[in-house]
């Protein structure tokens, strides 16, 4: 356990702001604050690879790019395999000595949920098995939103996407989201924790912890989007809010196999109270569909019980 | 953050960095995306207690810090999402410098009315 993190703004106001604006990505989206959070958690250099998705292409329109970092891109797959290389060359690199031997650089890869649960996941469980020391970061919008919100691993049920319409047949997604965070922990790595922007705090010491963790570490961030979710974009901290009130998205870590349960809300809502927020869950409260409703309620409670039993178990 | 004038989008293939590479860290600031904007945040400075979370909410880094503080928004970045005058904290005790109206320290106007610094 490293000693006890604070983070206090006033301390890292006067930081450089490494992801510029200019970038496109939507108002209101949750991503590029998560990113501002990361990057002013980051102490010294830092090479990020990120993932096809919508932090890359909105980031980086040619000929500009937002990033005051390194920044590699190669493909959807592949963010962890790529800052795995780059992280093997800073060490034949050091040894070497190009690099001189006290110079320390952080590795960073992003995906989104697409990049994360589908599309990179074996990847990223190899980059994971290989050891090497970066931390790998979901931000989990929870479908493909930069093609058009199709449903992904992440979409949790009942969701209405471009992909699971609501209709006569279905009623959105019918199958449950991936647990991403349990699969990562289950690498028995030193790091994983699942965190949300409404609670800066927690996130980035969160941050702080997956960096100084003697090997690799997984971040799994809640990222609201205000097109695929049906929101308002004032909204995108209230949301992640409520997800964590109605242990939707509990905050959590594994720290070296050991649970914590990061949050834990005096008065858990309902979880109808995160769903109606939202135009992608509306249908859900249509008598016809009840019934979802309830399962949802069920295996969430259900969830949480088990994270509670993980933590105690310790 | 480093001075840029806007990249030229018309130049031949052969003065492209070789891969497409960009070589100016940040150059996006050049793109205006304050444009977007329909709703426009406004501060009251004088009743803001400087607690920063505007600031650390921003998806756009478009709140300036001058000497540690908070100083007025980017309005060239700014797309008006709203969210630092929803998690704005202070409710104010005298009317808001611009609006008038009590509630937080930043409110959100019209883009097409008047005020803003």
């Amino acid at each position: 356990m490293t000693d006890r993190i604070r983070i206090n703004l006033k301390d890292i106001v006067n930081n450089e702001e490494r992801l510029a604006p200019g970038h496109r990505l939507c108002g209101g989206c949750g991503e590029p604050t998560i990113m501002r959070m990361i990057l002013h958690a980051i102490e010294g250099p830092v090479v990020i690879s990120t993932a096809t998705g919508c932090l890359e292409v909105s980031t980086t329109v040619y000929p500009t790019t937002a990033w005051q970092v390194p920044w590699i891109h190669s493909a959807f797959e592949n963010s962890a395999t790529t800052i795995s290389g780059v992280e093997a060359a800073y060490k034949a690199l050091k040894r070497s000595g190009k690099i001189p031997a006290d110079k320390e650089i952080k590795f960073l890869a992003v995906g989104g949920d697409g990049a994360s649960y589908d599309i990179g996941f074996q990847w990223i469980s190899g980059a994971l098995e290989r050891g090497h020391k970066l931390v790998y970061v979901c931000l989990n919008n929870e479908a493909y939103m930069n093609t058009g919100i199709q449903r992904s691993g992440a979409t949790p049920k009942g969701a209405n996407t471009t992909t699971s319409p609501v209709g006569d047949v279905i009623p959105g997604k019918t199958q449950w989201r991936k647990p991403f965070t349990r699969i990562m922990a289950a690498h028995d790595i030193p790091y994983v924790a699942q965190a949300a922007p409404h609670n800066y705090r927690d996130l980035m010491t969160k941050v702080k912890k997956a960096f100084a963790a003697d090997g690799p570490a997984v971040l799994n961030i809640l990222a609201p989007c205000p097109r695929g979710w049906r929101t308002e974009s004032d909204q995108t901290m209230v949301l992640t809010k409520l997800a964590a009130d109605t242990c939707y998205w509990p905050l959590y870590e594994v720290d070296h196999g050991k649970t914590v349960v990061n949050y834990k809300p005096r008065e858990k809502k309902p979880v109808a109270d995160w769903l109606k927020v939202q135009g992608r869950f509306r249908h859900l409260f249509r008598p016809a569909y009840a019934s979802i409703l309830e399962e949802i309620q069920a295996r969430i409670d259900q969830e949480w019980e088990r994270l509670l039993k993980e933590e105690a178990a310790g | 953050m480093k001075e840029y004038t806007a990249p030229r989008l018309d130049r031949p293939w052969s003065e492209v960095n070789p891969g497409g590479i960009v070589l100016d860290p940040g150059i996006s600031v050049t793109y205006i995306t304050g444009t977007w904007r329909t709703m426009r945040p406004v501060r009251d400075q004088a009743q803001c207690t400087q607690c920063l979370i505007c600031w650390i909410m921003c998806p756009d880094a478009a709140i300036p810090i001058v000497d540690g503080k908070v100083d007025s928004f980017d309005y060239d970045h700014c797309k008006g999402c709203g969210i630092c005058a929803e998690q704005c904290p202070v409710n104010i005790k005298k009317p808001h410098s611009v609006t008038g109206e009590l509630g937080k320290v930043i409110q959100m106007v019209p883009e097409s009315s008047e005020g803003g610094e």
